[in-house]
């Protein structure tokens, strides 16, 4: 028997385990071409049928489970993990395509060889951004003298490796400013003429400022998964981690929607939210098949970019008016129909369903081929 | 049928060309409460009366649709759902010439000239809610409608104007909607009501007649402009009363008038109530209750309810009699209640006029006659979140007062007994009948197309009953054997023949129920995951094997026949069809209470008696964790915890804390599995029939830790939880560690921090719902257009393709196995 030429006519999943089965009970030639047969038959007979409403089937079998999610926000996964928004607002804000995830996270695997729990873990630190905030015990804002006063932590300033030198020359740097700096204590002094109510913007400007690292990754854990170690990350920035030496490109990715779009493309988006639903949905020990979430991620991805499901994306860009209008914004879509001159041509469901007119779907769209001439008898 | 539907601007001419009447009273009725013509109640623009013929069509109520009417407005006022329009067509187009001069909005301080006329470019700005300025000078409606109207037609397109002409913003004439869609209401007291849009639009034909008496008296310019902004607010207000910047126009009483954008916005607006939800006749709702001896696929239906709800027939030859003998019935069931003569006449049936309605009786008659046994009907149960919220059921009319559904379709429509109301509806034609009978009925549904498995099922002392019939040691004497099948519908002999023994085996009675051409091999809830697996040789008899229909060993429990998890039931609806599966589903659910009721089922407390020494073992190992968590908590005081990456100290031990205590409850489950005394509450957890394993142990050993947003609880007053504990105490069971158990009794803290518990899991219910069913309606209105086409792709209603093949793979799940085509039970099952 002929595999090759079965892939072509059964899915590449289906032709795979005929050859696994068949190999199992090993099976002779004619009891193959038989079993062949049989699955070719009940695959015709599984397939869609013309008509169905696969997306009314889709919206449902996501959003019936969705009412048994909890809507507990954060989740341990174990002890030495990061906290993650998970259930229900995870999957609301995976479908409204949220600009910013409210935890974005990386997962970043390494390439062979840098795939040790040391270089892992050097790795890890060194993308991890250091703010000024991180190393300062306390700061002072001295009205009197026109300046600011940072302490620093010693232990902390240790534990990072870095010294009171490297942070003042980078604050100089970034504000050409003046400044003193002695071993537990950095001194801002503002330029003259500079108001007052500068400082405490000055303040909360310093203490923001990167020291080093990459800009947005806030915590790093290495951990060991299957026989590789990846790094964890709370925060997100991947066109810069991937810059890093060392990071497998081909596989590290981030939650982040959109810049996971900026950086890698739609293509990316699209399986982005599938990754990302499936795991949200079997968290919560759902049970939804991943063709439905295909869907969703298709339809927020056919145009080239991403659209949240919502008045701003997918359904405020139907073709009908009625259909939008119904959903939300009723009066700007009329109004706006109205201007414009739009012209409801009644194609899709919910506009048929207004004028008691039978909808073109399942049975519905079956139809005439011969349409008689109208006015003639 | 309508092809499309237009939208558009009106014309002023249009306006007055479609009127029936122009509208200059104010009054709308004269003394003797006749409706005055020239009012808004103008008998030309409709009947509302029934009785009453219309002035302009000539038509009843009911068939008249109703006429516009207009009202001349002596200045033109702005329409207010178009201020931004405007605004922005004046940002573009040169005020002199009207050509449009600029793509972007003119912004800046920059001076322009118009590359057309050479005019100095002004300055707009525009003001909330209907004041435009050009250079800073007020513009009034009349001035702003001679700039739109300079705007030459071959520059609409580029401003995206197809509806007509811009300075059709700026109203003139109004167009006044007819008496049918603002009927006035006779009170009880003879008093008549007018609809919230007549109140408005007598107010704008008030102000309207005042200001042209002014005009026309020549009043002071001051007094002009007060009326004409006066009627632009009536004007605005009577399109939308929700502007921003604007007062709310309001009723007599205070309460704001909806008007017509009042009228279709929101859920309670034309759009989304009365559009896209319709009323709907030959319906009925009242209470559930169960009754497992009735099909899946029925439904019990009140013999008040059949009596009330009909069907139309036709009659023809050939049911003539049977007609005419429900037409004599005719209140007494099975009868009919009205019959349609062939010119369109609708007669009542009463047991005085029956006979002689039966004689008259003849082909081409329409006999609307009661429910029957067998009519199909549609059974719905709100909230209806997937497609199995409704499905066609039989009918089956009983004496009671309630509708009655097998058990085994409580989950898709997620309907128990504490109350709940369903909804049922019967359709009326033919084609109807069909498409739900072929589409609908509940066989068709027992596969989800969610995950591709069964979601009807069978369900708690279903399985129960059959785990305990299943097991190996489970022999029955013939006749009881005998008596058990004849008992859930098998004629012995065509249905079933016992194997000739005098002891049967619970496997042998079971496999009479299982289709001949049956075979499979799947492990059961039992399974405990050994390292090698011993298959037929498995000790605790958890590995099942059918063969051609025989259940060769192993224990039938949730993992064979209950909803989502049952592969038996999955594999007889994939290869025997939906009527096997049918017949399946009714006869192992009845053989399972059946069997209980032979053999008897209860629960007791002493279902749950530990041996003493084993609750003094998990006393003790409670004692030491608690040793370990003061440890840790000495620790953490010392400041030597061990801290967790990204974790404050704090947050640290609360994690080592959660950990530590965890492990009492998996001690705990090795003792409860090894020694909690046989019984049937075990048996309910061990077969999936309901109850966990956490249940048990929580009953009878432990209730263990109760938490909060997934932490311990640190909730109350000020540095502790309850004041049964010190200040800042960490402890366990000062931050809701249950030692009790629920047979024991909890002590007086132990039960509020259980109660808190259950306290956010109601909560929690309640806020999800809301968000849940938002999340539902866009993601409805997002993908509803989705269909598949004759040519197998997916494609959105702008026949965009969405998807080449359907799931990538063109696999229906509702056809499919839990997603996928299992070709090992293709061979097994076939070859």
């Amino acid at each position: 028997m002929n595999f090759e030429k079965l892939k072509e006519e059964l899915p590449e999943k289906i032709a795979e385990k005929i050859k696994e089965v068949s190999r199992k009970y090993k099976l002779d030639e004619n009891k193959k071409n038989k079993l062949v047969e049989k699955v070719k038959d009940i695959y015709e007979k599984s397939k869609y049928e013309p008509g169905e409403a696969i997306g009314v089937v889709t919206a449902q079998s996501i959003s019936e489970p969705a009412t048994q999610m909890t809507m507990r926000t954060y989740h341990v996964a174990g002890a030495a993990e990061i906290k993650v928004t998970l259930g229900l607002p995870r999957l609301i804000e995976i479908f409204d395509a949220r600009r910013q995830p409210s935890t974005p996270m990386m997962k970043i695997h390494l390439k062979k060889d840098y795939n040790t729990r040391e270089k892992a873990k050097e790795i890890a630190n060194k993308i991890r951004e250091l703010k000024v905030e991180d190393v300062v015990k306390s700061s002072v804002v001295d009205i009197l003298n026109n300046q600011i006063e940072f302490f620093l932590d010693t232990e902390l300033l240790e534990k990072y490796d870095v010294t009171p030198e490297e942070i003042s020359k980078k604050i100089k740097e970034a504000f050409k400013i003046n400044i003193r700096t002695s071993k537990s204590k950095i001194t801002v002094k503002l330029r003259e003429g500079e108001e007052i109510k500068e400082l405490h913007k000055m303040k909360t400007k310093v203490l923001s400022l990167n020291i080093r690292g990459i800009k947005g990754i806030r915590q790093t854990i290495v951990r060991r998964e299957g026989d590789e170690w990846v790094i964890l990350t709370l925060g997100s920035n991947l066109k810069k981690i991937l810059e890093v030496e060392g990071v497998d490109t081909t596989r590290t990715v981030s939650n982040d929607i959109h810049e996971t779009a900026r950086v890698l493309g739609i293509e990316a988006v699209r399986n982005l939210i599938i990754e990302e639903v499936t795991k949200t949905l079997e968290e919560q020990g759902l049970d939804v098949i991943p063709r439905h979430i295909t869907l969703v991620a298709d339809m927020m991805t056919v145009d080239g970019i991403v659209k949240p499901i919502g008045r701003y994306g997918v359904a405020g860009a139907k073709g009908s008016v009625l259909a939008r209008a119904n959903f939300e914004e009723t009066i700007k879509h009329l109004t706006q129909a109205a201007l414009a001159g739009e012209v409801d041509t009644l194609e899709s469901s919910i506009e048929n369903v207004m004028i008691n007119q039978v909808v073109p779907m399942g049975t519905g769209v079956v139809e005439l081929v011969f349409s008689p001439k109208k006015g003639k008898k | 049928m309508i092809e499309n539907i237009k939208f558009g601007l009106l014309s002023p001419q249009m306006i007055k060309k479609m009127s029936a009447a122009e509208i200059t009273k104010t009054e709308i009725y004269d003394a003797d409460g006749f409706p005055v013509e020239g009012g808004l109640m103008d008998p030309k623009l409709g009947v509302i009366d029934p009785g009453l013929r219309c002035r302009t069509c000539g038509e009843r109520m009911g068939n008249c649709p109703g006429h516009f009417g207009h009202i001349e407005l002596v200045k033109p006022v702005v329409h207010i759902l178009y201020t931004k329009t405007i605004y922005n067509i004046l940002r573009v187009v040169c005020h002199d010439c009207g050509r449009v001069i600029s793509k972007k909005p003119l912004v800046g301080k920059s001076k322009r000239t118009c590359p057309y006329c050479g005019a100095e470019v002004k300055t707009v700005k525009f003001e909330k809610p209907y004041i435009y300025k050009l250079d800073g000078k007020t513009l009034n409606p009349q001035e702003l409608r001679e700039i739109l109207e300079k705007i030459p037609d071959e520059d609409l397109s580029k401003l995206g104007i197809k509806g007509g002409r811009p300075e059709w913003l700026v109203l003139t004439v109004l167009p006044v909607p007819p008496v049918t869609m603002r009927p006035s209401i006779t009170l009880e007291t003879g008093e008549r009501s007018e609809d919230d849009l007549t109140h408005k639009l007598v107010d704008i034909v008030r102000i309207n007649k005042l200001l042209n008496e002014n005009i026309l008296s020549g009043a002071p310019d001051f007094i002009i402009d007060d009326l004409w902004e006066l009627l632009q607010y009536h004007v605005a207000t009577y399109f939308d009363n929700e502007v921003s910047g604007l007062p709310q126009a309001r009723h007599r009483s205070g309460r704001p008038l909806k008007t017509l954008a009042q009228r279709l916005k929101t859920k309670e607006g034309r759009f989304r109530h009365n559009l896209t939800g319709k009323r709907v006749n030959f319906s009925a709702r009242t209470v559930i209750s169960p009754d497992p001896m009735i099909s899946i696929n029925e439904v019990g239906v009140p013999l008040m309810v059949a009596k009330e709800l009909t069907i139309p027939v036709m009659i023809r030859e050939e049911n003539l009699d049977e007609m005419r003998k429900l037409v004599l019935n005719a209140d007494r069931w099975p009868g009919a209640n009205y019959v349609i003569r062939p010119d369109g006449k609708r007669k009542k049936i009463t047991r005085e006029n029956a006979e002689e309605i039966a004689k008259e009786l003849s082909p081409g008659y329409i006999v609307e006659r009661h429910l029957q046994n067998g009519d199909i009907v549609l059974f719905n149960r709100q909230p209806s979140l997937h497609r199995m919220s409704i499905m066609a059921h039989r009918v089956r009319v009983t004496p009671w007062r309630t509708f009655t559904l097998n058990l085994c379709v409580c989950p898709p429509y997620n309907a128990d007994f504490d109350g709940d109301e369903m909804n049922l509806h019967v359709p009326q034609t033919i084609e109807a009948q069909a498409e739900a009978e072929i589409l609908m009925e509940v066989q068709h549904h027992i596969r989800s197309p969610r995950f591709g498995g069964p979601i009807i099922g069978c369900e708690q002392d279903h399985i129960s009953g059959c785990f305990l019939l299943t097991k190996k040691d489970t022999f029955l004497e013939r006749s009881k054997a005998f008596q058990i099948l004849c008992e859930i519908g098998m004629r012995p002999g065509i249905d079933f023949t016992l194997p000739k023994k005098n002891k049967i085996s619970g496997k042998d009675v079971f496999s009479m129920l299982i289709p001949k051409n049956i075979n499979t091999e799947f492990k059961a809830k039992a399974c405990r995951g050994c390292e090698k697996c011993r298959k037929e040789k498995c000790p605790y008899d958890a590995y099942v094997v059918v063969k051609n229909g025989k259940l060769v060993c192993g224990v039938i429990d949730s993992k064979a026949i209950g909803r989502e998890k049952g592969k038996l039931l999955s594999l007889v609806e994939k290869f025997c069809g939906t009527e096997e599966a049918h017949k399946f589903l009714d006869r192992v659910s009845q053989l399972g209470i059946r069997y209980l009721d032979h053999r008897g089922f209860t629960c007791g407390l002493d279902d749950y008696d530990i041996p003493e020494e084993n609750l003094q073992d998990i006393r003790k190992y409670i004692e030491k964790t608690k040793q370990r968590v003061n440890k840790l908590i000495e620790k953490y005081y010392a400041n030597e915890i061990e801290i967790l990456p990204g974790r404050t100290a704090k947050e640290s031990l609360e994690a080592h804390i959660l950990a530590e205590l965890k492990g009492v409850l998996s001690y705990a489950e090795k003792l409860v599995l090894e020694n909690l005394p046989k019984s049937d509450s075990l048996v309910m957890s061990q077969s999936g029939a309901r109850g966990s394993l956490v249940n048990l142990i929580q009953i009878s050993t432990c209730v263990g830790q109760e938490t909060l947003l997934g932490e311990r609880i640190h909730r109350g007053y000020r540095k502790r939880v309850l004041s049964h504990f010190n200040w800042n105490e960490l402890s366990p069971e000062a931050h809701g560690f249950v030692k009790s158990s629920y047979k024991s009794g909890l002590n007086v803290y132990e039960f509020f921090f259980d109660v808190m518990n259950g306290r956010e899991g109601l909560m929690d219910k309640s806020l999800r719902t809301k968000h849940s069913g938002y999340m539902e309606r866009r993601l409805m209105n997002a993908l509803q257009d989705l269909k598949v086409e004759y040519d197998f792709t997916v494609r959105d209603g702008r026949k965009v393709i969405v998807q080449f093949v359907p799931g990538e793979d063109g696999i229906d799940p509702a056809k499919s196995d839990w997603g996928e085509i299992d070709v090992e039970n293709i061979l097994l099952n076939t070859i």
